[in-house]
């Protein structure tokens, strides 16, 4: 009996501590930098597109829900032709930004992308690229990369020695 | 008292007692929420008040299914019974001098009859819908009911040995000096916990028991039909929180700056937040401890509290 009238009262005094609850559309759940939530693609500080559509991140994901299709530039510059995501499938797992290699996809603190038709929910390229560098900013792959894409040319890349003539055999 | 006023008053409480049992849900849902650490429903008009509007609406949308298998006009019966039989029992609570439904001088006879009446809504019910959950609900329901209806009878028969009287405006009238709470406690203790298991609410919701029994006797009902049971339980705790103010809380009586009505109804209210705060804290005992408890515990108590009353009656009579 005694218990059961102190059970009530602990239990009475919770009236006055502070609630759990979040008045979600008011009040904002506090996101973190790597918190998983839509996909974007980014680009180069210098506004090109980072995605050089290497299949990493379609081969990545486990209920594939990207598709792309890879093309080139007249200077050699690879980009994907199309973009897709099927974000009624994606399940915000991260293994596509693990498993590129340029930083181009990345995950960002957003959730709030409900929609009323289920084909709204595929996201395009245009969707989906956002003018910015997301994560890593100041990263250009092809500055780093030892090909000429028309951001640099060959060997003129930081650490990047100039090209042996592999013809010669002068050292 | 002309027959247009006496109208007034039977329509008067009718409609605010429908509604505090429509509102309950608010309060019920908002305290619970509130004694979990969450806020509850805030979200439909002030405060969330219009959730009531909303569970109302919803329940006579959805679809209202008898089974195949029931006993179809038991069946429809059985949920009406329970609201039937607590409304009888608001009739003879005097909400101020003046304000009752029907002045017996057998008033709290008639309330004792009529919540036992009760019980048959729930064994109807679950005899009716045909199926093993509902009736073990219903057969828990029945045995409850007559265990804690013995002792809920006599737990009163203190109150009526003071008060010398069968009629709730007399007992009140007699609560002038003192309250009952202060010479019958141990009256009041067993009333409120045969109150609890009366109108089956937890911790004593043995007959519902939704983690053994699926929704026990009420597990066929949907729609307005199950919305009917839910109404007769919040009547129910209304009618015992009335009850247990009439009785023992002195009813109308209190400091003159407010009037009668107001201190019924706050009594009232606090009793049905007890009611609540129960829910919210205490698990629900075993079947047999429940039995247990009643039978060998609560009955040999409210008999010697019956002893010792009258010897004190007697002596103070001498």
């Amino acid at each position: 009996m005694i218990s059961h009238l102190r059970t009530m009262w602990l239990v009475f005094r919770h009236l006055f501590m502070k609630k759990a609850t979040i008045q979600y559309p008011e009040e904002k759940v506090p996101l973190y930098p790597r918190w998983r939530g839509r996909i974007v693609l980014t680009k180069d500080p210098d506004g090109g597109e980072r995605c050089v559509g290497c299949y990493l991140c379609a081969a990545a994901c486990p209920v594939d829900c990207i598709a792309l299709q890879a093309t080139e530039n007249e200077e050699g510059r690879r980009y994907p032709e199309f973009f897709r995501i099927n974000f009624s499938r994606c399940i915000f797992c991260g293994y596509c930004e693990e498993a590129c290699p340029t930083y181009a996809i990345q995950l960002i603190p957003d959730f709030e992308m409900a929609e009323y038709k289920r084909q709204d929910l595929v996201y395009e390229k245009e969707d989906l690229l956002i003018n910015s560098e997301g994560k890593y900013p100041g990263y250009n792959f092809y500055n780093v990369a030892g090909l000429d894409a028309g951001v640099k040319e060959k060997g003129k890349g930081k650490d990047e020695e100039t090209p042996v003539d592999i013809k010669s055999l002068l050292p | 008292m002309t027959v247009m006023q006496h109208i007034w008053i039977v329509l008067g409480v009718l409609f605010v007692f429908l509604n505090i049992a429509a509102g309950l849900i608010w309060v019920e849902r908002r305290l619970l929420a509130l004694w979990q650490d969450r806020l509850g429903p805030n979200r439909a008009g002030p405060l969330g008040l219009f959730i009531v509007l909303a569970d109302t609406l919803k329940l006579f949308f959805k679809e209202d299914w008898i089974p195949p298998f029931a006993d179809k006009w038991v069946f429809i019966l059985a949920p009406a019974i329970v609201v039937a039989s607590v409304l009888m029992g608001l009739a003879i609570i005097p909400f101020a001098p003046g304000i009752v439904v029907a002045d017996l001088n057998v008033g709290l006879m008639f309330f004792l009859a009529m919540s036992s009446l009760g019980v048959y809504s729930i064994v109807l019910g679950g005899w009716a819908s045909n199926n093993k959950y509902s009736l073990l609900g219903a057969l828990r329901g029945a045995s409850q009911m007559i265990a804690y209806e013995v002792f809920m009878g006599l737990s009163l028969m203190g109150v009526v040995m003071l008060s010398k009287s069968f009629n709730l405006g007399d007992i009140v009238a007699a609560q002038k000096d003192m309250w009952f709470i202060v010479t019958q406690p141990v009256g009041f203790v067993i009333f409120f916990i045969a109150g609890l298991a009366e109108t089956h609410r937890l911790p004593f919701d043995i007959p519902e028991a939704e983690s053994e029994l699926i929704a026990g006797f009420h597990s066929e009902y949907s729609g307005m039909k199950f919305g009917m049971f839910f109404i007769g339980e919040y009547l129910g705790i209304s009618l015992i929180s009335a009850m247990t103010v009439t009785l023992f809380f002195g009813g109308w009586l209190g400091p003159a700056f407010l009037p009668p009505v107001v201190w019924f109804f706050l009594k009232t209210f606090f009793f049905i937040g007890i009611f609540i705060l129960m829910r919210a804290s205490l698990p629900r005992p075993r079947y047999d401890q429940l039995m247990g408890y009643g039978w060998k515990l609560l009955l040999p108590l409210v008999l010697l509290n019956l002893l010792v009353t009258g010897a004190i009656a007697l002596w103070l009579k001498s």
